[in-house]
């Protein structure tokens, strides 16, 4: 494969370059993380007006929508680093994609559980066979299999390979989860947010929404990083840089 | 062309000389089908509404279990490693075991069915439905569970493992076969539902070779 790619992209190679960078991104992802996501709660939870036919009960959204936006971003990062790890033969792409994956599934989780403390006093029910939320559901079986595979084999770099390539089989799921509100009649809602239409709801209830989605995404970023952190250290635990790391710290 | 012949031969062969492994899933799926009466209720209407489903999930069922030893034999004597090394594609070579693989359970499976469906009370106008599903559908199914047991074959404990990896992936075709039946059963139109079931078909014909074909690789490596 001949593609130029940016120098940092080969970079990122280098487990001690990406440990080192990641370090340095950490702090700032956490702060953007813990400003956006005080003030999104604080403005979705009491500020913004109640919703002329849900009243209250709706505000659930503000911790239900970015969830399930994550759950699904987080299985395209694997998709993507797996790609990345299985093309260029990039072990810290795999480390990423294997550190990502017990957020995704409990961002997957909190997505669910929420939905269903949402949906009893609108639908009535805690839970309904409807096309969205089995999507979800499947999805959150993905990401179990995932873990549980990369768990399965005792040879790390085998589980990497074999969990990515689970993963690529498993994108086909994105695209049903995203337009089973569109292309069933279902009792979901559409989209809240979509990149080329105004949203549904007045200003003063998306905006502590996109607030939320990004600092959901900042937070995902904090945890991700620390996580692909330790696990760098722990497969690197051999190598040169990471016993000069161990033996300089007081 | 005359490698995947080959390889669907040699397949086929081995699961006529060691018969067993046709029948069991073929028993499995009778004695799956068998258990809802009993548990359920043995009432014809209740039987004929659920008879869809049911069929199709112990179809499924069926499918998974006989998927553990596709390439479990070929792992365990070394002969998987051959081919692995031979110059001939492991794409190829993967499709025709899998082809050889739904022959002897899918296709059986289908051409099963109508006596499982009678005993269930189904009614008539929905037997060329189920028929048509199970043989549009098992396909993907046998190709889905494939990527899965090339995924376990190195690994000592793969039987569980691989229900929890391919047993989501099979959830749409479920739908979408089971939902044929039962529109058969209510006279509606079928050839809708068992176009997608095809186009479900057809992508991961082209598709899954490839994913198992990689697996197998990385298998071997372990």
């Amino acid at each position: 494969m001949n593609i130029k790619m940016p120098k940092w992209f080969y970079q990122l190679a280098s487990p001690k370059w990406s440990y080192d960078i990641m370090g340095m991104l950490m702090p700032w992802f956490g702060l953007a993380a813990l400003l956006l996501l005080v003030t999104g709660i604080v403005w979705g939870l009491m500020f913004a007006p109640p919703d002329y036919q849900q009243g209250n009960s709706y505000r659930i959204i503000y911790i239900h929508v970015p969830s399930a936006i994550l759950a699904q971003s987080c299985f395209m990062l694997m998709a993507v680093a797996g790609i990345i790890g299985m093309v260029w033969k990039m072990k810290v792409a795999h480390i990423v994609a294997k550190s990502a994956a017990p957020i995704g599934a409990s961002m997957t989780i909190i997505a669910l559980s929420t939905g269903a403390i949402w949906g009893k006093p609108t639908w009535g029910a805690w839970w309904v066979w409807d096309a969205r939320l089995t999507s979800m559901l499947i999805l959150l079986f993905l990401y179990l299999g995932i873990i549980a595979l990369y768990s399965a084999f005792s040879n790390k770099a085998s589980g990497d390979q074999a969990a990515s390539i689970l993963t690529l089989v498993g994108v086909v799921n994105i695209p049903i989860i995203k337009y089973s509100v569109e292309w069933w009649n279902t009792l979901h809602q559409p989209a809240s947010f979509t990149l080329t239409k105004k949203p549904a709801m007045p200003p003063e209830m998306w905006v502590p929404l996109l607030i939320m989605v990004l600092g959901y995404y900042c937070f995902f970023a904090y945890v991700l990083m620390a996580r692909t952190r330790i696990e760098l250290l722990e497969r690197e635990h051999k190598s040169g840089w990471v016993t000069a790391l161990l033996t300089d710290t007081p | 062309m005359n490698f995947l012949n080959a390889a669907i031969k040699r397949e086929l062969l081995l699961a006529l000389r060691n018969r067993s492994e046709i029948i069991n899933p073929l028993a499995f799926f009778l004695l799956v089908i068998t258990l809802f009466p009993l548990a359920v209720s043995p009432e014809a209407k209740v039987l004929a509404n659920i008879a869809p489903g049911i069929i199709w999930v112990a179809a499924l069922l069926a499918t998974l279990l006989s998927m553990d030893s596709l390439f479990k034999n070929d792992y365990d004597d070394g002969s998987l490693e051959q081919i692995v090394v031979s110059p001939q594609s492991l794409a190829l070579l993967a499709l025709g075991k899998v082809i050889s693989h739904w022959l002897s359970t899918g296709f059986l499976l289908a051409l099963l069915s109508p006596v499982l469906a009678v005993m269930l009370f189904l009614p008539s106008e929905a037997m060329p439905a189920l028929v048509g599903s199970l043989l549009i559908g098992t396909p993907t199914l046998s190709l889905i569970g494939a990527i899965g047991a090339a995924l376990t074959v190195g690994l000592r404990k793969g039987g569980v493992l691989i229900s929890l990896l391919v047993l989501p992936l099979y959830i749409p075709v479920l739908i979408f076969g089971a939902a044929t039946v039962q529109a058969g059963a209510l006279n509606l139109p079928i050839s809708g539902h068992l176009a997608l079931l095809g186009a479900m078909m057809v992508f991961t014909l082209l598709l899954a070779p490839f994913a198992i074909a990689a697996a197998l690789k990385l298998s071997i490596r372990n």
